[in-house]
This record gives structure tokens, C-alpha cells and sequence, in this order.
């Protein structure tokens, strides 16, 4: 309970903390959809190659908007870009800073998915096992064009009845998921040097700029959601402004109306019912809330 | 319980908030109902088309009238549409806001609902196996068949234990091919949904961002006035009827002093608090009385001032004094206040 309220009020804690929470658990999901999805490839000669390709690339696309989406700062940096300069001048370097900063978190759970998909081979194997050449493969090798074609369409099958103890299904097999591994783990090597580089070699270059762009792109969100907070405070205060003059001006014209009463001076426990003391009375307020609201002029 | 707490009190602290976890616990909800829901296709040539289709398409629809439903938005946006003009414009704009970003919320478990079932392929295993492309797809070498035989044949696809048209066409490869077809529909249909919500929530700040924060603003605090008004009006409810109680006593303890012609045995005033908490009533036959007539005669909903004489108690006096004139003058009724 504990830590969990630790962790969350960490993640609170400042909107970048917040943003690399989201892209973390954005991560998670991939790995988590990836892992539920029922991989079936058609084995058929020529949807295996889209199908492969498709559940490659389309998942990573739906991430990445879904990381531009479930992210406020690309709102608030869009509304920064969009407004007219007014009184205030726009800084093109903290707009560039906060659109990379977002971009580079968008970025990490579409690697996530394209990384999983190769380390594991499945997908590769679909898409491309009806491109190999099948003079390299034993049991490929005598077989007329036409056919060739539909079995080598049907090695990600494991259970299809014609491959089921097919020797040279997984030769093929075993060496599209090599090539698919090795390519999983160069991508991931590339990227993480890449980081490493950007990271490390980063305070060599425009220190200053950069510390004065994170400081303003900071700056822009903590004054949005305090203006949004301002905003919820000042209507409130306002309602109840208007709704303690909706009473006052009920009380007003029910003493307008009635014949002066012995006793007319209310004590303090009567103030809260502010002179509304009867059946009607509290009828005929309820039916002016309702067919005539009272106007937003609280002055 | 303590991280209940905590997370329901994030969701409550803003109005916002709270209907986005309506809008996720929808979404929780509706992968568990299709998690839990047990699939039965009939395996009949004109009953799966319907079957499939229904369980694609009913259960968003009703998860959207429950998402709907679940907004307490709605009876604030129908109040807002309905209501009398009376000094306060309408704006539409205002409206319209509320009704988009209900509609929004509401939306986003039917999407989920309509992805998860596309993505796991037994729908439209169910609904399309009789539309095969035999052609492409089957054995070349079956004898001739009628074609309601080959339906019927057909239909029994997705029933393992049924199925006898392994000649006609091997059952996997024809699952295999329908599954593709379903899962490639349901990544387009993720990825359309998922690019119209990027679009709506970028192209706005471009256009009419100003716009959008005046109604922003209103309809936020049009919800927060009803609310604020119930609470006043639940005060003074509470006050009114402490006030009409401690009357109903009042009166009732002078009638017995005037009926039973004797004084009461007054507490000495050192007795304090207490004794004036008891309201005069000191025996169990008053109290069985105060009892009798608080339910065979409740006192009239007229709070009178506290400085009257006495005399003027309840018993059998029903009707209030000075009521306000009967015709009420509503034209008069806003002249400071305008």
C-alpha cells in the first residue's frame, strides 16, 4: 500500500514523471498485447506477406498515436505553436524541445512491439517464407513451381497436415527466426547506442539553450493546469455568489408580498432558512430555479 | 482499502477525472464480459450470419446507452437544452461541448468491445464461414455438390466435433483464412479509431481554441451550480424541518400545560441542558401522546416566528396564517435583480 502510494505520488509529482510513467505503461501494454494476440498466419501464398508485414507495422503506428494522444504536453505544445503572439513572444527553441521530447517518448513503445515481434520470428517467418529459395532446402528442391509456392506457404503451419513432420519446414523455419533474432537484436543495439551517444554527448552542445528550453517548456504546462485550477475555483465561488442571490432576492419579493409579521426579526439559527418558511414558499424557489434561472452577474 | 481510497479520491477530486474512470471501468468491464461470455455458434446455414453479426454489433450499442447512462452529465445537459429561457441565454456552444465529450467517453468501451471481438476471430469465424471462396481455397478433387448441401457442409466450420467436409475443404485452412480476414479488419478498425481521435484532439487547438475554453468553463460550472444549489437546498431542508420539530414539541408541551391545568414540576434551573433537551415532555404517557399525534397529525409545513404567545400550538390547527397572496405576481418578481 505503501510503496504503491509512493510510487504514485511520484509519478504525481511532476508532469515529466508523469509522461515517463504513461510511456512505460504504454510499453507494458504492448508487451502484454503482443504476448495475448493470437498469432494465426493464413498460410496462403499471397496474403502471408501482408498479413506478416501488417501485424509488423500497424501495431507500432497505433502506438505511436496513442503515445501523441494519451500525452498532455503535445496539447499543450500544440496550443503554444497555435496562439498569437499577444503580449507574450513565442520561443521557437522550446517548442522544438518539447516537440522532441514528445516525440521520443511516442516513440518507445512502437520499438517495444517491432523489438518483441522479431526476437520472437513468428511474424517474419509468415511474410517472407514464401520467398526463399527453394533449391537450398532439400525437400523443396524437386518439387514443380506451383507447388512450391503453396508449401512454402504453408511452413508457419506447424500443424497443417502436409508439413507436419517435414524436415526441410523447419530448416526453413529455424532460418527465417535466425535472421529475424539477428535483426531484432541489431535494431536494439543500434538503438541503445544511439541513446547512449544523444545522452551522453548532449551537454557538449548548447547547454544553456537547452536548460533555458526545458526550463520554459516546464514553465508553460505547470501555468496551463494552474489557470485550469484558478478556472474550477472562480466557478465555484461564482455559483455560490449566484446561488446565495437567487435566495436573497426569493426572500426579497416573499416580504414584498406577504403582510408583516410579529416577530419579524430573525434570529440566528432562522438565517440559514433565509426567510423561506413554508410549503409554497419553497415550491414556487424551486419552480423559479427551474424556469427562470437567475442571470451570471454577480456584481 | 487504502489504495481504493487513494484512487478513488483521485477520481473524485475533479469532475473530469471522475467520468474518465467511469469511461475506464466501462472499458475494463466490457473485456471481461467478452472474456467470461461463452461463445456458442449454432453451425447453421442462416442462423450464423446472424448469430456472429449480433454479437458483434448488439453489445456495443447497449454498452453505449450504458455509458450514457452512467455520465451523470446527461441530466445535466438535458436540464441545460430544456429549460426555460428566463434571464440567463442559452448558448449552444455549451451544448455542444457537453454532448461531444459525452459522446467521447461514451464511445470508447463499444470500440473496445468491437477490437477485442475482431481481433479474436470467432465472430467472424461464425457469421462468414458459408461465404467462402471455394474456388481458391478448396480441393480441387470433390465430387459435385448441391449448394444447399455445401452450406450446410459449410456451416459446420467452426463446430470441431461437427465438421464432415474435410474433402470438401480442410477445416484449419478455412480458419486459418477467416481468422486473418478478422484480425486484419480489427487492426483497421483499431487504427481508424485510433487516427480519428489523434485528429479531433490536434486539429482543435488549431482552430477555435478560444472557443473551446469559454465552454469549457460554462459547462463546468453549470454542473457545479446544480450541485451547489442541492447542497443549499438539502440545508435548508435540514434547517426547516429542525425548526418545524422543535415547534411540533413546542406546541406540544404548551397544550399540556393549558390541558392539564397544573404546573409541571419545573426542573430547578441548575438541571441545565438536559432538561431543556426534553422539550417538557417528562412521562411516558406524553411521550406515547407526542408519538400518537406526530403520525395521525403532522404539523403543516408553515414555520411561524418563535416570539408568538401561546395557544397558537398545533393541536388541531392546520391551517397556516398570512399565506402570500394567491395570485402570484411574476411580473414584478425580478425588478431589483435585473
Amino acid at each position: 500500500m505503501d510503496r504503491f502510494r509512493m510510487i504514485f505520488q511520484y509519478f504525481q509529482s511532476s508532469s515529466e514523471s508523469a509522461m515517463n510513467g504513461i510511456c512505460g505503461l504504454l510499453a507494458l501494454a504492448s508487451v502484454k498485447m503482443y504476448t495475448s494476440l493470437d498469432f494465426s498466419c493464413p498460410c496462403l501464398p499471397q496474403y502471408n506477406m501482408a498479413y506478416g508485414l501488417g501485424i509488423m507495422f500497424v501495431p507500432p503506428i497505433i502506438l505511436f498515436l496513442c503515445g501523441l494522444i494519451l500525452n498532455r504536453q503535445s496539447l499543450v505544445m500544440l496550443e503554444e505553436w497555435r496562439r498569437p503572439p499577444g503580449r507574450r513572444k513565442k520561443d521557437l527553441a522550446v517548442i522544438r524541445y518539447m516537440c522532441s521530447s514528445i516525440l521520443q517518448r511516442a516513440m518507445v513503445a512502437p520499438v517495444v512491439w517491432i523489438v518483441v515481434t522479431l526476437l520472437d520470428g513468428q511474424c517474419l517467418i509468415c511474410a517472407f517464407s514464401g520467398s526463399m529459395d527453394p533449391q537450398k532446402f532439400v525437400g523443396f528442391a524437386n518439387v514443380s513451381t506451383e507447388q512450391v509456392q503453396q508449401l512454402l506457404a504453408k511452413v508457419p503451419c506447424k500443424d497443417d497436415e502436409l508439413m507436419r513432420n517435414n524436415t526441410s519446414r523447419k530448416a526453413v523455419s529455424r532460418y527465417l527466426r535466425c535472421w529475424s533474432q539477428a535483426l531484432g537484436w541489431s535494431i536494439l543495439l543500434i538503438l541503445i547506442i544511439a541513446a547512449f551517444l544523444a545522452r551522453w554527448l548532449r551537454p557538449c552542445f548548447n547547454q544553456a539553450t537547452l536548460l533555458q528550453a526545458r526550463h520554459w517548456s516546464n514553465y508553460i504546462d505547470i501555468e496551463q493546469k494552474i489557470f485550469e485550477e484558478t478556472c474550477c475555483e472562480h466557478s465555484r465561488l461564482f455559483a455560490h455568489k449566484c446561488i446565495l442571490h437567487f435566495f436573497e432576492s426569493m426572500q426579497q419579493e416573499i416580504k414584498l408580498h406577504s403582510l408583516p409579521r410579529e416577530g419579524e426579526g430573525a434570529e440566528g439559527g432562522e438565517d440559514l432558512l433565509q426567510g423561506i418558511t413554508d410549503q409554497d414558499q419553497v415550491n414556487k424557489l424551486l419552480r423559479t430555479w427551474y424556469y427562470e434561472k437567475p442571470p451570471l452577474d454577480v456584481s | 482499502m487504502d489504495k481504493f481510497r487513494m484512487i478513488f479520491q483521485f477520481f473524485q477530486s475533479n469532475q473530469e477525472s471522475f467520468m474518465n474512470g467511469i469511461c475506464g471501468i466501462m472499458a475494463l468491464a466490457s473485456t471481461q464480459m467478452y472474456s467470461a461470455f461463452d461463445f456458442n455458434c449454432p453451425c447453421l446455414p442462416h442462423y450464423n450470419l446472424a448469430y456472429g453479426l449480433g454479437i458483434l454489433l448488439v453489445p456495443p450499442f447497449i454498452l453505449f446507452l450504458l455509458g450514457l447512462v452512467l455520465n451523470n452529465n446527461i441530466s445535466v445537459l438535458a436540464e441545460e437544452w430544456r429549460r426555460p429561457r428566463g434571464q440567463r441565454g442559452k448558448d449552444p456552444a455549451v451544448l455542444r461541448y457537453m454532448f461531444c465529450s459525452m459522446a467521447q467517453r461514451a464511445m470508447v468501451a463499444p470500440a473496445l468491445w468491437l477490437s477485442v471481438t475482431l481481433l479474436d476471430g470467432k465472430c467472424i469465424t461464425c457469421a462468414f464461414c458459408t461465404s467462402l471462396p471455394l474456388e481458391s481455397l478448396g480441393n480441387a478433387s470433390q465430387p459435385p455438390l448441391s449448394r444447399g448441401e455445401i452450406q450446410r457442409v459449410l456451416a459446420r466450420i467452426p463446430c470441431k466435433e461437427l465438421y464432415t467436409g474435410q474433402q470438401l475443404i480442410a477445416r484449419e485452412v478455412a480458419v486459418r483464412y477467416l481468422r486473418c480476414i478478422s484480425q486484419a479488419l480489427g487492426w483497421c478498425f483499431v487504427l481508424l479509431m485510433t487516427t480519428l481521435a489523434f485528429l479531433v484532439r490536434s486539429l482543435r487547438p488549431c482552430f477555435s481554441q478560444a472557443a473551446f475554453l469559454k465552454s469549457r468553463y460554462w459547462s463546468h460550472y453549470i454542473d457545479i451550480e446544480r450541485r451547489l444549489f442541492d447542497e443549499t437546498c438539502a440545508e435548508h431542508a435540514r434547517s426547516f424541518a429542525k425548526v418545524c420539530i422543535q415547534q411540533f414539541f413546542e406546541g406540544m408541551s404548551t397544550d399540556l400545560v393549558a390541558a392539564h391545568c397544573h404546573l409541571p414540576r419545573k426542573a430547578p434551573a441548575d438541571a441545565g441542558e438536559a432538561a431543556e433537551k426534553l422539550l417538557g415532555i417528562t412521562d411516558r404517557g406524553t411521550m406515547n401522546m407526542a408519538l400518537k399525534s406526530w403520525h395521525r397529525c403532522k404539523p403543516p409545513l408553515h414555520l411561524h416566528p418563535p416570539a408568538l404567545p401561546t395557544g397558537n400550538g398545533w393541536a388541531g390547527e392546520g391551517q397556516p396564517p398570512t399565506h402570500p397572496s394567491a395570485p402570484r405576481k411574476e411580473t414584478a418578481a425580478y425588478y431589483s435583480w435585473v
